[in-house]
């Protein structure tokens, strides 16, 4: 079962580090959860060649994915409101006393060459690593993922109302720090 | 009627859960009159559409591998493992 386990490690090591890469953003992570893959596929017997092994151990790590992004949200809360009060995002950034926008948000011009679709992606990813940990984590677990919104409350110990706050703050963020990205490249 | 902040937080929402027919109403007229929130509407959606392309990028990346130090580590974590089960 170890040689195996040595050759989809050789086979399917990077492609499964890539996977978790893209959803943890931190290499660290992605390494620790490829390593959880592999020493689980050792447990579990099932895989008799049904589907192919990348098929199988890319599920099993979609599973240690969650967990790990589940661990991050649920650690160490005092209370929910604590979090979001150390969370410095304030809606008096965007809006005025009125609730006008501060800055409207202007038109984007769509990436023309493979260069600028680059160019846009980098950019994105820049302002996705500029989020507080918990909003980035919680908003690539939705809006990645696309987990449920109440399942993942339960999960995650955190009410509804504070997961949509979370989310509405991670996405205005990342809108703006889009924008002036973008905008100015 | 709805500020440009309420809109942009109930569109935010709408992602998330069933608006009520009423809030929608409110939301349909406020970006009948307001540029600003429907670009922000439009926005708001692609950051789905795009996150999900960069996490798409990413895995296709082929020069994006694991260091030879991670191999061996999780070689090594994997092989003690495989031994003790075998106790």
């Amino acid at each position: 079962m170890a040689e195996n386990v040595n050759d989809w490690l050789n086979e399917h090591g990077d492609y499964l580090y890539r996977f978790a890469l893209a959803r943890l953003r931190d290499s660290h992570q992605a390494e620790d959860a490829v390593q959880e893959t592999m020493l689980a596929a050792i447990k579990n017997n099932s895989f008799e060649g049904r589907s192919s092994a990348r098929t199988w151990l890319t599920g099993i790590l979609k599973h240690k994915i969650i967990d790990m992004q589940r661990k991050q949200i649920r650690e160490q809360p005092v209370s929910d409101l604590v979090d979001l009060e150390a969370d410095d995002t304030t809606m008096d950034d965007f809006f005025n006393e009125r609730g006008h926008w501060l800055e409207r948000p202007k038109e984007w011009d769509k990436p023309d060459s493979a260069l600028e679709q680059k160019q846009f992606l980098s950019s994105l990813s820049a302002c996705l690593d500029k989020l507080p940990a918990k909003l980035k984590v919680l908003f690539m677990m939705r809006d990645v993922h696309e987990i449920e919104n109440e399942k993942t409350c339960k999960d995650l110990e955190i009410t509804p109302t504070n997961a949509w706050v979370m989310l509405y703050r991670a996405r205005m963020r990342l809108r703006k720090c889009l924008e002036l990205n973008w905008a100015t490249r | 009627m709805l500020t440009c902040r309420q809109t942009s937080q109930l569109i935010s929402e709408s992602l998330d859960r069933p608006l009520t027919f009423s809030d929608r109403i409110k939301i349909k007229f406020h970006l009948f009159l307001c540029a600003a929130c429907n670009r922000f509407n439009i926005q708001i959606r692609q950051l789905c559409v795009v996150v999900k392309m960069l996490t798409r990028d990413t895995e296709d990346d082929d020069s994006i591998v694991l260091s030879e130090d991670a191999k061996v580590r999780i070689s090594k974590e994997v092989a003690s493992a495989s031994t003790s089960k075998h106790h």
